[in-house]
């Protein structure tokens, strides 16, 4: 029997993300999205007859993601044959890289930080990467009780990115799975969508005596379709295999699914039941040998990944980690944020106006970004803000406003009067009016309590519309009450 | 050939060829005489589709002509103008039945034409119909067809050998000019011997195999059946070259035979001669290929005796691997989506194989089984690369092309085993990749009616030209000899 507390949780993920190719990985199909069935032909319905030819960008894609993640790339690797049957299977078996993959012995770092919970940095091992064809999709229709087969899916280009079991907690594999999503967005090779599957989570779990070096009965979790259930799911498999462990029990190496409304993990197949792929090198597709020159192409392309940007607004923005987190979650928001800074904004008032205010109306679609307001008129905005002539009280209500009348910033101004009441003199008249109408907060200002200030400085702003330069309310109110 | 050359010329319309192939076949072939006195050459034929495809090409001939095209131009551009093809039922024909010999895929009509197909439409010629098969091309004698077997011309209580039986009876009852056949471990080569006529296996990745209903991709090569070197030479010639669409065919130019000093290309030509293909075979077809052999050495050839002592693990290696690649290629044939269920669509051979297949790819059995399969194969071919590049040196390597001349239908089709070894002369090529030709050599007289042997020539991958040469040398220095 082993307590709760001196075991530990061993997590390794399995991501399987579709390349941003624009034809399939063995054929001439398209991969855009269309109607059912409409981007078949004999190669990937698996007609008899029809062979695969590999589509060269999707190899490129694979060996980008590779050097992206620190891989060492294989010259020379080949495709395999997995033998299982299933309808939307249409060979029989599904061409992967089983024996030697595109890339291997990758590494991602993992920054310790506050919004993921990871408690300290944590380096994953990326065991390997290989390119292999999608199945096709099946569609179960409820109201008729048919299974529909849809084979646009079929043979679209993957890649399968498995991770070593280096993982602790579900904090860390979510922050792992953020930066690996981000990090496939920033190289243009994937578009980061889990909900139509582009980017698909397979997770491992197992538990063990903490120092122990021996892996415990994993079990997978197949196919999890957000970051939030990948957490939970880890969470409940977990504590399910600690407390299995703690009652003396053996945990069973099995696949199981993650269930949202019942918040459980339910056992899918048992590991009697694992398949034997049977695996054997596609004889379809010589060795695949990396044309000349692809390797150095393919790091010009790699360029800045997110978390050396994310490195570089701290560093030379003086961004804070969380808002250079989020920046870099969708490399559309961190090129809005550049571009910002290119304009002219200043980097951590872009920074924090974009986390706070701006990023909840961007609709992002794949890598691509559709934003409230261009940058040029958020720099003009912010640009009010830092000259003193709109508080960012103000600067709020006026970006609303720019958003719904879709105007530039001195339109909404005008329109509404809004621009920040600057004159001393009124200032002082106003200042006056609240110390005579709050005596007694006046009085323990005077007396030492410092702190009532800003009950002063919250009733002038009040009596302003929040339209007064706070900073020149508290001055005034202090030269006023210290008279 | 010069019947294309007339029909170029217009002496001879293409129209006029079908019609007297189609005639042929009526008398011959008819489906209502397949069961009974028929040759079951044809499962399909195509009257209709033959005949407008041949006043297809007697149109565009005459407007050529009219145009002043020159007959180099037009011999370029329709080496195969009117010949008459009939083409085995495991190449996709666009809209015409291919049952690859399978009640699996009785009403199947592909939507797109096999490479070769399309090859020899735009080279001119016309497609009469679809030979008969062993079902899925696995079987020695034709009678694996789910529909009927096939029977040889020279006496139709005998079998004429497999899988392409069909093709190799079409060309050698004359129901058509040429054939198309495939040849995994002799599919081509056997059936040609045991009819008399000549067929060809070019070197593996010559023509592509796209369309071809895949049995062992890695073995699997498409070849003529002819009445004659030439002709095999010039359907070879039409379709071989890179194919973007069969990864596994070679971008390399294809060297066309030159016949033009024929007479002489024996003289000093160095043929090998392995006593080990000797050993297996009857005494009457060891004398005739031997006396044959003689007849080249007269010819001024010089035979050089040469041991390839890994030929006996050829047909073990073989059944290996093949069973192993058909278990996969045959898997998409679930019962879902083609015609029938596994149970009722496959007929036993190719249930065996599956099952064979299946099992030696199997977990616990890959190492013992298809990885030693794949160490013989690499042993074989170096067999042949060191006839080829050793001190022996040779030309070509000479052995017979089958055992013994075609036995009776029904002999062996309860001894799978025995049916096995009637392709022991021809697996070891397949499995090096490497071109070889089967031409006839002699008969041998059963129950006094004469029954064909075949001489197969194997020569070095990638040198189909001089192998052509020479065998077309020994067919016409034969040709008096055999009489």
């Amino acid at each position: 029997m082993l307590a709760l507390s001196e075991l530990e949780t061993i997590i390794g993920v399995e991501v399987h993300a579709r390349l941003l190719t624009r034809t399939k990985l063995f054929c001439r199909c398209g991969t855009q999205p269309s109607a059912p069935n409409t981007r078949v032909c004999p190669v990937c319905a698996g007609l008899p007859g029809a062979l695969p030819s590999l589509n060269e960008a999707a190899v490129a894609m694979g060996v980008r993601a590779g050097l992206a993640l620190g891989c060492t790339i294989n010259a020379t690797s080949r495709f395999d044959r997995k033998s299982y049957f299933y309808p939307d299977l249409p060979k029989g078996f599904q061409c992967t890289q089983y024996a030697v993959p595109l890339c291997e012995r990758g590494r991602l770092e993992l920054e310790a930080s506050a919004r993921d919970g990871a408690a300290s940095r944590r380096s994953v091992g990326i065991r390997r990467i290989h390119l292999e064809e999608d199945a096709a999709k099946s569609v179960h229709e409820a109201a008729s009780g048919r299974s529909l087969i849809d084979f646009n899916r079929a043979g679209a280009p993957l890649i399968e990115i498995v991770s070593e079991p280096d993982l602790r907690s579900s904090s860390e594999a979510s922050a792992y799975l953020r930066a690996l999503r981000s990090a496939l967005m920033f190289i243009g090779v994937n578009d980061g969508n889990l909900e139509d599957g582009s980017f698909r989570c397979d997770v491992n779990v197992s538990v063990r005596p903490r120092g122990s070096d021996a892996l415990g009965a994993r079990c997978e979790l197949k196919n999890i379709n957000s970051f939030r259930f990948v957490a939970r799911a880890i969470e409940v498999e977990s504590r399910k295999q600690r407390e299995a462990l703690s009652r003396g029990e053996r945990v069973r190496q099995c696949t199981k699914q993650y269930n949202a409304e019942r918040d459980d993990t339910v056992v899918l197949r048992e590991k009697g039941e694992a398949e034997d792929y049977r695996y054997f090198a596609e004889p379809d597709l010589p060795p695949l040998v990396l044309p000349e020159g692809m390797i150095a192409r393919e790091r010009a392309r790699v360029g800045e990944l997110p978390w050396d940007k994310r490195a570089r607004y701290q560093r030379d923005c003086g961004v804070s980690l969380e808002s250079a987190d989020t920046l870099v979650e969708h490399p559309a928001l961190a090129r809005y944020f550049e571009r910002s800074i290119a304009l002219g904004a200043t980097p951590v008032r872009a920074a924090n106006f974009i986390v706070n205010e701006l990023r909840r109306e961007v609709r992002y679609s794949g890598v691509e970004a559709s934003f409230p307001i261009d940058e040029a008129r958020l720099v003009e905005l912010l640009a009010l803000v830092d000259e003193g002539a709109l508080s960012l009280k103000l600067a709020k209500d006026v970006y609303r406003r720019m958003v719904s009348d879709r105007v530039n910033a001195s339109a909404v101004i005008d329109a509404l009067g809004l621009s920040v009441i600057d004159d001393d003199a009124r200032i002082e008249a106003v200042c006056v009016g609240v110390i005579r109408d709050n005596p007694r907060q006046a009085d323990s200002f005077r007396a030492g309590k410092k702190g009532i200030l800003g009950f002063l400085v919250g009733a002038v702003m009040k009596a302003t519309d929040g339209r007064a330069s706070p900073e020149k309310v508290n001055a005034t109110l202090i030269r006023l009450l210290e008279r | 050939m010069d019947l294309a050359r007339r029909v170029r010329r217009g002496e001879l319309s293409a129209v006029s060829l079908a019609r007297q192939s189609l005639a042929t076949i009526d008398a011959l072939d008819g489906a209502s005489n397949a069961r009974g006195s028929g040759l079951g050459a044809l499962l399909t034929v195509d009257a209709e589709g033959a005949l407008a495809a041949a006043s297809t090409v007697d149109r565009a001939l005459a407007r050529a002509r009219d145009e002043g095209v020159t007959e180099r131009a037009l011999e370029a551009r329709y080496p195969l103008a009117g010949l008459v093809v009939g083409v085995k039922d495991a190449f996709c024909t666009r809209g015409l039945r291919t049952t690859c010999g399978s009640k699996m895929l009785e009403r199947y009509v592909p939507p797109y034409d096999a490479h070769a197909v399309s090859r020899l439409r735009e080279a001119g010629a016309v497609i009469v119909g679809k030979c008969n098969m062993d079902e899925f091309a696995m079987g020695s004698s034709t009678e694996n067809s789910a529909y009927f077997a096939a029977k040889n011309p020279w006496d139709p209580s005998r079998v004429p050998g497999g899988s392409s039986g069909g093709s190799a009876v079409a060309v050698a009852a004359s129901l058509c000019h040429v054939a198309l056949g495939s040849d995994t471990g002799g599919s081509v080569r056997q059936p040609a011997a045991l009819t008399g006529v000549v067929g060809f296996k070019p070197s593996y990745g010559r023509i592509s195999r796209y369309g071809l209903v895949a049995f062992a991709s890695s073995l699997d090569v498409v070849g003529p059946i002819a009445s004659c070197v030439r002709d095999a030479e010039l359907v070879y010639a039409a379709l071989a070259g890179r194919d973007r669409r069969d990864a596994t065919s070679l971008d390399r130019p294809v060297e066309r035979a030159d016949f033009s000093r024929s007479d002489r290309a024996l003289a000093g030509a160095r043929i090998g001669v392995a006593r080990e293909y000797f050993d297996a075979v009857s005494a009457e077809v060891r004398a005739t290929v031997l006396a044959a052999l003689e007849a080249c050495e007269r010819a001024g050839a010089v035979l050089v005796e040469l041991s390839m002592p890994h030929t006996r693990y050829a047909l073990a290696a073989y059944c290996v691997l093949a069973a192993a690649e058909c278990s996969a290629n045959l898997a998409r044939f679930d019962g879902i989506r083609f015609g029938a269920s596994r149970a009722t669509g496959f007929g036993r051979e190719v249930a065996r194989r599956i099952l064979l297949g299946t099992y030696v790819l199997s977990a616990g059995h890959k190492e013992q089984h298809y990885e030693r399969a794949l160490r013989a194969r690499t042993l074989v071919a170096r067999d042949f690369d060191r006839a080829f590049e050793g001190d022996a040196r040779v030309d070509v390597i000479a052995t017979p092309t089958t055992p013994t001349v075609a036995w009776s239908l029904g002999d062996r089709i309860a001894d799978p085993l025995a049916m096995y070894e009637s392709d022991i002369c021809t697996l070891p090529a397949s499995l090096a990749g490497v071109p070889a030709i089967s031409v006839r050599c002699g008969v041998v007289r059963e129950q006094d009616r004469p029954l064909p042997v075949g001489l197969q020539l194997a020569g070095p991958r990638f040198a189909d030209a001089r192998l052509l040469e020479i065998a077309l040398a020994i067919e016409q220095n034969l040709a008096e000899f055999v009489g």
